[in-house]
C-alpha cells in the first residue's frame, strides 16, 4: 500500500483547521476539564462533615466526656442522640436517625492510663462516603488520643458487619484514608478526573468525527481521492490525541500549582503511558464509529460507555466492593487499568515495575485496537 | 428605527378579493436589502409561480408572506389578514410545503397525515374522513403504513403537500416541491396542484424547474431583491426576451462552439448568448432573420457543417437569464 | 472500429445486490454500456433507478456483484486507486469541508493529488478564474452560495488534469443561471481539452445537452442512444391542446382508436398519435361531440422528458402486463 506524506500532511491540516474552526466543539474541549476541575475542587464534597452522631458512654468520667468533645468540635460528628447501648445505637442508625454511632466502653480513663484504650464506632453501611468521612476522621482523633479503634459497618437490617478486612472496613478506604491523611478530596480525585476527562475526550472525537465525516458525505468525495484509507484514520486520531494531551497537561498544572495536588513520580513515564492510554481510547472510538450508523447513535453510545467508566472503573467508587460482574464489565474499559497508572504515578510515587500487569493490559488493548483500525480501512463504501 | 410597518389602513375591495397581495414589501437585513419594494397581487384559484436565482429574496419574501419574518416596510395581506398582527389567525388557513420537507421520517405515511391534522386543529371526526381523502389524493392506498423513510421521492413529495393541505387551506405555498423527483410523478404532482387550484386553493410555488415555471398561470421573477418581472409565461416570452433564440444543428458542435464564443469575444456578432446544448448550439441575437445568415456564413467559413439553424420559441429559462442580465447591465 | 485507447468508460452486464431486510435486493442488472473519450454521456432516470449505484460500481466505491467494469482501461475492482488518480468525482451528497477556504480547499486536493507545491499556484489560478472564483479565495467553502459551491467542487475535482469526470446529479437544487453556467463550464472543458463527461441528472434538459443518454428505471438501461436517437423510439407523432374538462377529455382521448398514449402536463393534454393529421381532426371531433371545449391544439416535438414518460411507462405496462 502507497504511503504519502503529502497527502497525510493535507489530511492532517485539514482535521487541525476544522477542530481549530469548530469553536463551539473546541470551547467544550478546554472549559469542560477545567470546569469538572473546579467543580470538583470546590463544590462537590465527598467527605461528609456534621454526621448526626449517637453517643453511648458507658464510663462517664472526664477521660470519655473529653473524648466526645473532641468529636463534636471536629466539626465532622453532630452529636445528636444519647443512648445506653449497643443495640439502641443499631437500630437508631438502621431507622435513620443517625448515621454513626460511637461507643465509648466503662473504665475508659483507666484504660487509656495503662496504653489500652478502645474505642468502637459504627457507621451507616449505605452511604460509602458517610462511612469513610466517619472512620477517617474518628481514626484521626483517636490517634491522637492513643486509642484503638475499631469501626464496624452496619448494613440494612441492624446488623453490624466486621469482615475479614482489619477495623472491620474495606483495605481499599483504609488504604485511601492512609495516603489521603488530611481527607484532601481533589488529591484523590484529580489523578482519575485525568484519566476520566481523557478518555471522554479521546473516545468522543474519535468516534464521533468518523460518523460525522460519513454522515456529511464527504468521506465518500475523500474516497474518490489517492488518499488511503490509513492516512484518512490517523489524520483523523492524531489531532484528537495532541489536544487529549493539551487537556491533561492544562490540568495537571493547575492541579499541582493551584490546588497543591502532590505529583511523586516520574513525569516522563506517565507522558509516555498517557500515550498509551490515548491509543486504546481511541480505538474503542474506532470501535464505536464503525457499530453505529449516524452521529445520534454514536453520542448516545459513547454517553453509556462514559457513564460506565465513571462508576465502573474505580475512578470515583472503589472496584472491590463491586459484584463480579460489574467488575467484569470495568475490565473492558481502559480507564480501569489507566487509573490505576496515574494514580500509582501521581499519589504514590511508583516505578513501572509496580505498573506492568495494567500496562501489558494497555498494550494488549491497543493493540488489538490498532488491528481492528486496520480492518476498518476500507478503501470503498461497502 | 424600529422595526415594522405602518398599520393597514383599513381592508380595500382589492385587498380582500384577492387572497395575497404586497404592497412595496421590503425587508433589510442591517445594510442588505434582501426584498427591494416587491408589489404583486395574486388571484384567487391561480398557480403563480414565483422564480429566482438562489438568494434573491425568494424565500425572505415567502417567509413574509407566512408571518415568519416581519417586513422592515410595506403594506401585505394574505387572505384578508395581516400576517404580522394576525400571524395565527392566518397561519390557520394557509398550508406550507417546504423545501427541506415536513415529513417525519420514523413515522408512517397515515401518521404524519394524523399528526398534521392534530396539530391543525381538526377534530376527530374530521381527521378520520380528512385523512381518508388526502391518502387518496395522494395516491398513497396500500402505501400508509409505510414508513415514510422507506417511500421513494416521488411518494414523498405527495404526502408532504397532503400534510401541508390537510386542513383544506385557501391558500398554500410551495416551495420547491419537486426538486429531485423524476418526470413523471412531477407531471402528476403538477396534476393535483391544478386539480386543487380548479377547487379555488390559490397557490405560490417556487421551482428551479423551467418547465413547471411555463405551467403557471403567472410567474414573478425576482432579482437580488427586486421584482424583474410579472406575467404569463407568453407574455414574458414576447415582452421581456432581449433577442431572439436560433437554435444551429450541427454535427461537429465542439467546435462551432469554439468559433462562435470567439466571434462574442471579438463582438464581430452581436451574440448575447452562446450555450451548447448537447448536440445543439442555441445562439441569442437582437433579430433572428437579420442575423441569421451572418451566422451561417460564419460557420460555413470555417467549415463547420450545419444541419438546421432556425429560429425556435424562447423557453421561460432564456427568458430568465435575459432579465437576469438586463438587471446586471442596468447597474 | 473504436479501439480500446478511445473508450473512455466501459460497463458489460454489471450486476449489483444490497442486503435488505428480507434477504438480498438486486439494484444493477446487467448494466452495459460504453462512453467515448471526448464524449457526455447522461445518465437519466427517477430516484431510485440505480444512477448513483452505477457510478459508484464504475469507480469502485462500491463492489460489485456481476460483470465487468472501468475507467480508462483499469478495472474497478482492482486498479482502483488508478481510477481515482487520473479521473474526477463529485458525489451526489458532495460536501466540501465547510470550514476551510476556497483557497485551502483547492489546495487540499491539489496535496491529495500529489500535485508538486510549485505547479500548484498556476493550477490553482487557473481553476479560479474557469470557475469564477477567484475573488473568493478567502471565503469559508461553508459559506459559499449554492452555485458556487458545486463550482468550488467541480474545480476541486479537475485539480489533477483528469481526463474523465463523473458527476452525480451536481446541479440538483441549484438556480437555473447557475445550472446553465455550470453546463457552460462543462461545455467548454469539453471543447478546449475533449474531457470525458459521465453525468447522473434528473433534469432532462441537461439530457439533451449531452451526447449519448441512457436511461435507467428500476436497475436495469431501457435505453441508450443519442437524445435524438431516444426521442425517435417514441412511436407517433405529438399533439398538445387544453381541455376545459380535464378528466372527461383525458378518458375520451385516450380510448380513441390510434392513441397510443396520452400524457398530461400541468393543465395540458399530450396524446401521442399515430397519424397526426387524421387523428388530429377525429380527437377534435370526438371533444366536439361531448361538448368539451380546448384551446391551443398544435402538433409538437416531444421533449427528452416526453421520451422518457413514454419508455418508462412502457416497460412498467410490459412488466406488469
Amino acid at each position: 500500500m502507497q504511503f504519502s506524506f503529502q497527502r497525510l500532511r493535507a489530511l492532517l491540516y485539514k482535521e487541525i483547521v476544522q477542530i481549530l474552526r469548530d469553536r463551539r466543539t473546541l470551547l467544550l474541549f478546554f472549559l469542560l476539564p477545567l470546569i469538572e476541575l473546579f467543580l470538583f475542587a470546590y463544590a462537590v464534597s465527598l467527605t461528609v462533615s456534621h454526621l448526626p452522631t449517637a453517643v453511648v458512654d458507658q464510663s462517664l468520667d472526664s477521660r470519655s466526656r473529653d473524648f466526645i468533645h473532641a468529636l463534636a468540635n471536629s466539626g465532622n460528628f453532630d452529636i445528636t442522640l444519647d443512648l445506653q447501648n449497643q443495640e439502641q445505637v443499631l437500630k437508631a442508625i438502621d431507622n435513620g436517625t443517625v448515621k454513626a454511632g460511637i461507643v465509648i466502653p466503662p473504665d475508659f480513663a483507666g484504660k487509656v492510663l495503662r496504653g489500652e484504650g478502645s474505642v468502637l464506632i459504627l457507621l451507616d453501611g449505605s452511604d460509602s462516603f458517610s462511612v469513610e468521612s466517619g472512620y477517617s476522621a474518628a481514626s484521626s482523633i483517636a490517634q491522637k488520643y492513643s486509642l484503638e479503634l475499631t469501626a464496624q459497618s452496619v448494613q440494612a437490617g441492624g446488623a453490624a458487619s466486621t469482615s475479614a478486612t482489619s477495623g472491620g472496613l474495606p483495605i481499599a478506604t483504609i488504604t485511601r484514608v492512609l495516603y489521603n491523611p488530611d481527607i484532601k478530596d481533589l488529591v484523590f480525585i484529580l489523578p482519575g478526573l485525568i484519566a476520566l476527562i481523557m478518555q471522554i475526550i479521546v473516545v468522543t472525537h474519535s468516534a464521533l468525527s468518523l460518523v460525522r465525516e460519513r454522515e456529511a458525505g464527504t468521506l465518500e468525495q475523500l474516497l474518490a481521492t489517492p488518499a488511503r484509507p490509513f492516512e484518512m484514520i490517523i489524520a483523523k486520531l492524531v489531532p484528537g490525541m495532541l489536544v487529549a494531551m493539551l487537556d491533561m497537561s492544562i490540568i495537571l498544572v493547575i492541579g499541582i500549582f493551584w490546588f497543591q495536588v502532590p505529583f511523586q513520580g516520574s513525569i516522563g513515564l506517565l507522558a509516555v503511558l498517557s500515550i498509551l492510554f490515548i491509543i486504546s481510547g481511541m480505538g474503542l472510538g474506532l470501535v464505536i464509529s464503525a457499530v453505529t450508523k449516524s452521529q445520534r447513535q454514536a453520542q448516545q453510545l459513547t454517553s453509556v460507555i462514559q457513564m460506565l467508566a465513571m462508576l465502573l472503573t474505580g475512578f470515583l467508587y472503589p472496584r472491590t466492593t463491586m459484584p463480579l460482574w460489574t467488575q467484569l464489565i470495568g475490565d473492558l474499559i481502559p480507564l480501569t487499568y489507566f487509573v490505576r497508572i496515574i494514580r500509582g504515578i501521581m499519589t504514590k510515587g511508583v516505578s513501572l515495575s509496580f505498573l506492568w500487569t495494567d500496562t501489558l493490559t494497555l498494550v494488549v488493548y491497543a493493540g488489538i485496537v490498532l488491528v481492528v483500525a486496520a480492518a476498518l480501512s476500507k478503501k470503498r463504501l461497502d | 428605527m424600529a422595526e415594522g410597518h405602518p398599520p393597514a389602513p383599513g381592508p380595500v375591495e382589492a385587498d380582500r378579493a384577492d387572497p395575497i397581495f404586497a404592497e412595496n414589501l421590503t425587508k433589510r437585513f442591517g445594510n442588505f436589502t434582501a426584498v427591494d419594494r416587491v408589489s404583486f397581487r395574486i388571484h384567487p384559484g391561480e398557480v403563480f409561480g414565483w422564480l429566482g436565482p438562489n438568494g434573491a429574496g425568494k424565500t425572505t419574501t415567502i417567509r413574509i408572506l407566512l408571518g415568519l419574518i416581519r417586513p422592515t416596510e410595506g403594506r401585505l395581506g394574505v387572505l384578508g389578514f395581516d400576517p404580522v398582527s394576525q400571524t395565527k389567525a392566518m397561519q390557520a388557513q394557509v398550508g406550507y410545503m417546504s423545501q427541506l420537507f415536513t415529513l417525519y421520517n420514523d413515522l408512517t405515511a397515515i401518521e404524519n397525515i394524523r399528526f398534521y391534522g392534530r396539530v391543525y386543529g381538526l377534530g376527530r371526526e374530521q381527521l378520520v374522513r380528512r385523512q381518508q381523502e388526502i391518502i387518496q389524493m395522494a395516491g398513497l392506498e396500500g402505501r400508509e403504513d409505510t414508513l415514510t423513510a422507506n417511500l421513494s421521492g416521488g411518494w414523498k413529495q405527495r404526502l408532504a403537500l397532503g400534510c401541508a393541505i390537510v386542513h383544506n387551506p385557501r391558500v398554500v405555498f410551495l416551495d420547491e416541491p419537486t426538486a429531485g423527483v423524476d418526470p413523471i410523478s412531477r407531471r402528476e404532482f403538477w396534476g393535483l396542484i391544478y386539480a386543487m387550484a380548479k377547487k379555488g386553493t390559490t397557490i405560490l410555488v417556487t421551482t428551479h424547474y423551467m418547465d413547471e415555471a411555463e405551467l403557471c398561470q403567472r410567474v414573478g421573477f425576482i432579482n437580488q431583491g427586486r421584482l424583474a418581472a410579472v406575467g404569463t409565461p407568453d407574455e414574458l416570452k414576447q415582452t421581456r426576451m432581449r433577442g431572439q433564440v436560433l437554435e444551429i444543428e450541427t454535427p461537429e458542435p465542439d467546435r462551432a462552439m469554439r468559433i462562435l464564443k470567439e466571434a462574442q469575444a471579438r463582438k464581430s456578432l452581436p451574440l448575447e448568448e452562446v450555450a451548447l446544448y448537447g448536440a445543439q448550439i442555441h445562439v441569442v441575437v437582437p433579430g433572428a432573420e437579420e442575423y441569421r445568415h451572418p451566422l451561417q456564413e460564419l460557420l460555413a467559413d470555417a467549415n463547420i457543417p450545419v444541419g438546421n439553424l432556425e429560429w425556435i420559441v424562447p423557453t421561460l429559462e432564456d427568458v430568465f437569464i435575459s432579465t437576469i442580465r438586463e438587471t446586471a447591465d442596468e447597474e | 472500429m473504436t479501439t480500446t485507447n478511445e473508450i473512455a468508460i466501459s460497463a458489460q452486464g454489471l450486476v449489483k445486490r444490497f442486503k435488505g431486510r428480507g434477504g438480498a435486493v438486486t439494484v444493477l442488472e446487467d448494466i452495459t454500456l460504453e462512453v467515448k473519450r471526448g464524449e457526455t454521456f447522461g445518465l437519466i432516470g427517477p430516484d431510485g433507478a440505480g444512477k448513483s449505484t452505477t457510478t459508484r460500481v464504475i469507480l469502485g466505491l462500491l463492489r460489485r456483484d456481476g460483470g465487468r467494469s472501468s475507467v480508462l482501461g483499469h478495472d474497478s475492482m482492482r486498479d482502483v486507486y488508478m481510477i481515482r488518480a487520473e479521473s474526477g468525482y463529485i458525489a451526489q451528497q458532495f460536501a466540501l469541508p465547510a470550514d476551510l477556504t476556497v483557497m485551502e480547499n483547492m489546495r487540499f486536493f491539489a496535496d491529495l493529488h500529489g500535485i508538486p507545491a510549485k505547479r500548484q499556484k498556476g493550477r490553482i489560478a487557473e481553476l479560479l478564474k474557469f470557475a469564477g472564483l477567484t475573488e473568493f479565495t478567502s471565503r469559508p467553502a461553508g459559506r459559499l452560495s449554492g452555485g458556487m459551491k458545486k463550482k468550488l467542487a467541480l474545480a476541486c475535482s479537475l485539480i489533477h488534469e483528469p481526463q474523465v469526470v463523473l458527476l452525480d446529479e451536481p446541479t440538483l437544487g441549484v438556480d437555473p443561471v447557475s445550472r446553465r453556467e455550470f453546463w457552460n463550464l462543462l461545455g467548454n472543458l469539453r471543447a478546449e481539452r475533449g474531457l470525458t463527461i459521465f453525468v447522473c441528472t434528473p433534469y432532462m434538459d441537461e439530457a439533451e445537452r449531452c451526447n449519448q443518454v441512457g436511461l435507467i428505471y428500476k436497475g436495469r438501461l431501457i435505453a441508450r442512444d443519442t437524445p435524438a436517437g431516444i426521442k425517435k423510439m417514441v412511436p407517433g407523432r405529438l399533439l398538445e391542446f387544453k381541455p376545459a374538462q380535464f378528466e372527461t377529455a383525458r378518458k375520451i382521448v385516450a380510448g380513441l382508436t390510434g392513441v397510443l398514449q396520452v400524457q398530461t402536463y400541468g393543465a395540458m393534454l399530450h396524446p401521442f398519435v399515430d397519424d397526426l393529421e387524421l387523428r388530429r381532426k377525429e380527437i377534435e371531433q370526438a371533444l366536439t361531440a361531448q361538448g368539451i371545449t380546448w384551446s391551443g391544439m398544435r402538433a409538437i416535438q416531444p421533449r427528452m422528458e416526453e421520451a422518457f414518460i413514454n419508455l418508462v411507462t412502457r416497460q412498467e405496462e410490459a412488466e406488469n402486463g
